[in-house]
C-alpha cells in the first residue's frame, strides 16, 4: 500500500484559516492524511493543534473558517459534531469524555444508542459491546460501571466507543497524557493494529518517543502554520529534527546543565502511613521515609496509584487521607501541618498534579490566581492592598515570563504552560521552602517545559528542596539529583544520578508488594 | 482595533511594567471605548441599560406615576427588605450555595421582635440587637450543616424554610403582633432629619451631592489606577460623560426625594449595606475566599483558604440579613405575622441572578444584586401602577428572569 502511485488520501485539509477576535489561530494550513496511517499532529501548546481538529470536527462549523476539508477526495461541510461523526470521523479528547457511574456498554453506545422503538435492545448492547472490547483487546464484563476501571481501560472504553460509531478516522488527542508506561505501550499497540484494519488515525501528542515509535507521517505545526510534514517511513527522524520545527530553534539539551550544591538536610518525612479517603482498610501509603537537602532536586517515580500524589497531598497540610501517621521534619525540627494553610506557614508548597481542576481560578485573573494562597502579604489587617497585590503579581508574571499582556488577564484563556507558570507563581508567592511538584509537566509543549525545569533548577540554587513527582522517567533521570522509587504504597528504591538509569527505575517501579518486603 | 489590548500578547517584553508609572494614553476613539467596556462587561452594563429601560417603559406606561416623588419613596420603602437579602444571597450564591429559608427566618425573627417587644414590651433597641443575634444563630445553625457536615445547602436551607415557617407560626400562636412603638416603625418608615426646613429636603440635597462627589472621585481613583497600569482607560471624554451620567442620576434621584419627604432611613441603611458589603467583597482577604470557594472550592482548599469556615460565616451573615429584613419588614407592616416573608427567598434569589450570580458560583457582585432586585422592585411597582393583575405580575417576572439569565448564558457562550 506504501507503493500506491498517488497517495490514497482520506483526509486533506486546505488553507485552513480561522481567525478570533484579535487573533489568528490557524493560518493557511494544510494537511493531508492518507488512507491506513497514523498521522502525527505536533507542536508546541497553542501552535493550533486543537483549533484544528475542532475544525476538522465541526466543533467550528461549516464558514466560520476560510479553507476547504475535502474527505474521500469529496468537499466536506460540517455543521457540528453530528456531521463529522456520520462521516465517520471521531475525536477522542484528552478529557475523556464517560459518565463515571454508567456502565461500559451503556457509555459505549451513549447516544448512539441501540434501541428499538426507545427502548433499549439490551442483547444487541451487549453482544455489540463484547465486540468492539475484543477489538480493543479489553477483557472486562460491559456492565461493569467505569468508574471501576482504571484511566488506561477507560481510555480503551472510549476508542470502543469511537469503534461502535463505524469510525473512518479517529483523532486521538493527547491519548497517553495520564497513562503509565505500559497502558501508553498497550494504547500504541492498538493504534497499529487498527491501522492494520484499515483505521486512520490522527495522533496528537507531546511525547515525541511515541509519536517517532508509531507515527507513519509527522506535521509539525507552529503559530498557527504548517512547518513542515515528514515521511516517518522514508526518512531516518530523530526527536531533536522534530523539536528543532516545533520551537524554531535548536534545543541542544532537554534539560538545562547543572552543578548541585546540595546543603543540610531540609524536609524529611519518617515513618509515613496514610489510607484511603474513603475506603478505610486501604492503606495508599505504607511507611514512606525520605528527605531532601537544601539545593536538591529529587524525583519520585512510580507507577499510577503508587501513591505518589497520596503521600505529597497527605503530607501537605493533611489534603488527603485518613489515619495518618508519621512525623515530619523541617530543620531538624519536627512539624505538625495539620492544615494546609498550616504547611504554608512552614514553607511547604504543593503544586498540583492537574492544575485546571485543582490549582487554578480559571475564572479570576493571573492577579487574584497568585495571592490566593498568602493574601495576609498584601494585606494590612484583612484588607487587602490592591497596589501592592498588582506589583506582587506582576513581578512574578515577569520574572517567570508568564505570556500575558498584564496580570489581569483570566487564568482560563492562557495556554496550559503559561497556566502551569501562574500555578508556580502562586506557590512562589508564599516563598516557600520546600516545594512539591507534581506532574509539573504534564501536557505542557517543550519550550515551556525547559522553562519550567529553569525555574526548577533557579530555585534548588537559591538553596531550596525541589520535591518532583513524575511519570516521565527521562525527565526525572534528566533533572533529579536522587529519585525515590514507589511502588502500591511503598518506597521500594532510592538511585542516585549516577546510578539512574530507566531499567534500574523501571524495575523497582513494578516491583510487587511481597518481593519489597525482602 | 480596540479590542485586541485584552488579547494575549505574543511576546512578553513588549507587556507594559506594572511597577513603574508610565501613564501612556492610548489612541482610543469613544465609540470604540464604549464598545470594548460594554463587551468585556456585558453582565454589568446589560442589567443596567435593561434597568434603565424598564424605568422609562414604565414611566411612559404609568403616564409619569413611576417616577413622582411620593413613589420613587414607596420604591425604597417596599423594596428595602428583598435587597438586603439580595444582597446576603448574592454572597451565598457566589460562593456556591443557595438559601431556601431567608424568607421563613424573616418571618421567624420578626415574630421574636413582636414577642420582645409587643409582649414583654422591651426597649426596641435591645429586640433589635436580639433579633439580629437571633438571625447570626439561624444562620450559624444552618452553615453547620452545610460547611462542617456537607450536606447540600438546597436541602438543609428548605428544611429551614419549613422549620422556621412553622417555628413562627407557633411563636405567634397564628395571631399577628401589634402595633410597635415609634422608634422601631421609624426603621422602615421614617425619614432622616432636616436642619433647614423648606419646601425642598436640605439634608437630602446636600447627600446627594456628597455621593455623587464621593463616587466621582472613586471612579477619577480607579481612572488613574488604570492608567497607571497601562490598561486602556478610554478617552477623557468617555470618562467625563459616566460621571456626568452618574452625577445626574444620583442627584436626579435624591432632589426627588427631597420633594417628597427627603431620603428615608431605610434607605441611608441600604446605601450603609451596598458600600460596606463591596468593600468587603471586593478590598477583604474574606471576601476574596469567598470567591475563591465558588469558583473552584478544591483549588481554594489546597490553597490553604479555609473553606468550611468560608462558607459558615457566609450562611452566618445571610441569617443576619434575613433577621434585619424581618425586623424592616415588621417595622413597616408594623406588625409580626406568621405569613411574613413569604417568597421573600424567590425574589432575592431572582435578584441576584437578574444582577449577573452565575449558578455555578465564583461571579457577581453586590451593586449587581442591587440592581437586579431594582428590576424585579420597579416591574413589581410599575405594574401594580398600571393595575395588572397579580398573576399576570408572577408570569411576566418568572419570563423576565428567564430571559436575563438566558442572555448572560449566550453571552458567557459567545465569549468563549
Amino acid at each position: 500500500m506504501t507503493d500506491a502511485p498517488l497517495p490514497d488520501l482520506i483526509l486533506e485539509m486546505r488553507g485552513i484559516t480561522k481567525e478570533f477576535p484579535g487573533v489568528r489561530a490557524l493560518d493557511d494550513v494544510n494537511l493531508q492524511v492518507r488512507r491506513g496511517t497514523i498521522h502525527a499532529l505536533v507542536g508546541e501548546n497553542g501552535a493550533g493543534k486543537s483549533t484544528l481538529m475542532k475544525v476538522l470536527s465541526g466543533v467550528y462549523p461549516t464558514g466560520s473558517f476560510d479553507g476547504e476539508i475535502r474527505l474521500d477526495d469529496k468537499p466536506a461541510h460540517f455543521k457540528d459534531i453530528r456531521q463529522s461523526e456520520a462521516a465517520g470521523i471521531v475525536i477522542i479528547h484528552q478529557e475523556l469524555a464517560l459518565v463515571p457511574l454508567m456502565s461500559i456498554a451503556e457509555n459505549i453506545f451513549l447516544g448512539n444508542e441501540r434501541d428499538r422503538g426507545g427502548l433499549i435492545n439490551w442483547h444487541e448492547t451487549t453482544t455489540q459491546t463484547l465486540a468492539v472490547l475484543r477489538k480493543v483487546r479489553l477483557d472486562e464484563d460491559p456492565a461493569t460501571p467505569v468508574a471501576g476501571i482504571g484511566v488506561g481501560k477507560q481510555q480503551l472504553v472510549e476508542i470502543a466507543k469511537a469503534l461502535a460509531k463505524d469510525v473512518q478516522l479517529l483523532i486521538l488527542d493527547e491519548p497517553t497524557a495520564a497513562l503509565n508506561e505500559s497502558d501508553s505501550q498497550n494504547l500504541l499497540n492498538l493504534l497499529r493494529e487498527l491501522r492494520d484494519q484499515g483505521i486512520t488515525s490522527i495522533l496528537i501528542s507531546h511525547k515525541l518517543g511515541e509519536v517517532l515509535a508509531v507515527a507513519d507521517t509527522i506535521t509539525i505545526l507552529r503559530d498557527g502554520r504548517t512547518v513542515e510534514t515528514i515521511d516517518a517511513r522514508a526518512e531516518k527522524v530523530g526527536e531533536d529534527r522534530i523539536i528543532s520545527g516545533m520551537v524554531g530553534r535548536d534545543l541542544d539539551h532537554l534539560f538545562p546543565p547543572r552543578a548541585p550544591h546540595l546543603g543540610e538536610t531540609l524536609f524529611e518525612i519518617r515513618g509515613w502511613n496514610v489510607f484511603h479517603e474513603t475506603v478505610p482498610d486501604r492503606q495508599m501509603v505504607i511507611d514512606a521515609n525520605l528527605h531532601v537537602r537544601r539545593g536538591e532536586i529529587v524525583g519520585i517515580a512510580g507507577l499510577m496509584g503508587a501513591g505518589r500524589t497520596e503521600l505529597a497531598m497527605s503530607v501537605f497540610g493533611r489534603s488527603y487521607g485518613k489515619k495518618i501517621s508519621g512525623a515530619v521534619y523541617k530543620d531538624g525540627q519536627e512539624i505538625t501541618p495539620h492544615s494546609v494553610s498550616d504547611a504554608i506557614k512552614h514553607g511547604i508548597a504543593y503544586v498540583t498534579e492537574d492544575r485546571k481542576q485543582y490549582g487554578l481560578h480559571l475564572e479570576e485573573d493571573i492577579r487574584h490566581n497568585v495571592t490566593l494562597s498568602d493574601l495576609g502579604r498584601v494585606s494590612k489587617r484583612s484588607v487587602i492592598d490592591l497596589h501592592h497585590e498588582v506589583v506582587e503579581a506582576e513581578q512574578l508574571r515577569r520574572d517567570l515570563q508568564v505570556k500575558a499582556r498584564t496580570v489581569f488577564q483570566k487564568a482560563g484563556n492562557l495556554s496550559g504552560g503559561n497556566q502551569q507558570k501562574v500555578v508556580l507563581s502562586k506557590w512562589l508567592f508564599t516563598r516557600p521552602d520546600v516545594l512539591i511538584l507534581d506532574e509539573p509537566t504534564r501536557g505542557i509543549d517543550v519550550g515551556a517545559k525547559y522553562e519550567i525545569y529553569l525555574i526548577m533548577q533557579r530555585l534548588a540554587a537559591e538553596g531550596k528542596g525541589v520535591l518532583m513527582i513524575s511519570s516521565e522517567l527521562p525527565e526525572l533521570l534528566g533533572m533529579c539529583d536522587r529519585i525515590y522509587v514507589m511502588s502500591q504504597g511503598r518506597i521500594t528504591g532510592e538511585v542516585s544520578r549516577e546510578e539512574a538509569t530507566q531499567e534500574a527505575v523501571m524495575k523497582l517501579m513494578t516491583r510487587t508488594r511481597t518481593s519489597a518486603v525482602s | 482595533m480596540a479590542i485586541d489590548k485584552l488579547v494575549v500578547g505574543p511576546d512578553p517584553a513588549s507587556s507594559p511594567p506594572g511597577g513603574s508609572p508610565t501613564p501612556a494614553a492610548k489612541p482610543e476613539g469613544l465609540l470604540q471605548t464604549v464598545s470594548r467596556s460594554a463587551r468585556s462587561n456585558v453582565r454589568q452594563y446589560g442589567m443596567v441599560v435593561a434597568l434603565a429601560l424598564i424605568v422609562i417603559l414604565f414611566q411612559i406606561t404609568t403616564d409619569g406615576i413611576l417616577l413622582r416623588p411620593l413613589n420613587v419613596n414607596n420604591l425604597i420603602m417596599q423594596n428595602a427588605y428583598i435587597l438586603i437579602l439580595a444582597i446576603g444571597m448574592m454572597l451565598v450564591i457566589i460562593n456556591g450555595h443557595i438559601d431556601l429559608s431567608v424568607g421563613s427566618v424573616a418571618a421567624f425573627v420578626g415574630a421574636v421582635a413582636g414577642v420582645m417587644v409587643v409582649t414583654w414590651d422591651l426597649p426596641w433597641p435591645l429586640a433589635v440587637v436580639a433579633a439580629l443575634a437571633v438571625g447570626a444563630l439561624i444562620g450559624a445553625f444552618q452553615g453547620f450543616w452545610i460547611a462542617y457536615v456537607g450536606i447540600p445547602s438546597f436541602i438543609v436551607t428548605l428544611a429551614g424554610m419549613l422549620l422556621f415557617r412553622g417555628l413562627s407560626l407557633v411563636i405567634l400562636e397564628g395571631q399577628s403582633l401589634a402595633p410597635f412603638p415609634d422608634g422601631f416603625r421609624e426603621m422602615a418608615a421614617g425619614f432622616i432629619p432636616d436642619f433647614a426646613g423648606g419646601e425642598l429636603h436640605f439634608f437630602t440635597i446636600l447627600l446627594g451631592l456628597a455621593v455623587s462627589a464621593a463616587v466621582a472621585w472613586n471612579e477619577w481613583r480607579t481612572r488613574r489606577r488604570r492608567l497607571y497600569y497601562n490598561l486602556p482607560a478610554g478617552p477623557v471624554s468617555w470618562f467625563v460623560l459616566r460621571i456626568a451620567a452618574l452625577t445626574i442620576v444620583i442627584n436626579a434621584f435624591t432632589f426627588t426625594l427631597a420633594r417628597y419627604e427627603g431620603m428615608p432611613i431605610v434607605g441611608i441603611l441600604l446605601i450603609a449595606l451596598i458600600v460596606v458589603y463591596s468593600f468587603v467583597m471586593n478590598r477583604s482577604v474574606l471576601g476574596r475566599h469567598i470567591y475563591a470557594v465558588g469558583g473552584n472550592r478544591k483549588a481554594a482548599e489546597l490553597s490553604g483558604v479555609k473553606t468550611k469556615r468560608t462558607t459558615f460565616l457566609v450562611f452566618v451573615n445571610m441569617g443576619m440579613l434575613a433577621a434585619l429584613a424581618g425586623l424592616v419588614f415588621a417595622a413597616r407592616l408594623n406588625a409580626a405575622t406568621p405569613k411574613a416573608g413569604t417568597n421573600f427567598e424567590l425574589d432575592a434569589i431572582a435578584a441576584a441572578f437578574i444582577g449577573g450570580a452565575s449558578a455555578a458560583g465564583g461571579v457577581g457582585t453586590v451593586v449587581g444584586a442591587i440592581v437586579g432586585g431594582l428590576v424585579m422592585g420597579v416591574m413589581n411597582n410599575g405594574m401594580s401602577l398600571m393595575d395588572v393583575a397579580i398573576d399576570w405580575q408572577q408570569a411576566i417576572k418568572g419570563s423576565v428572569l428567564l430571559l436575563a439569565v438566558a442572555f448572560d448564558v449566550y453571552n458567557k457562550n459567545k465569549s468563549k
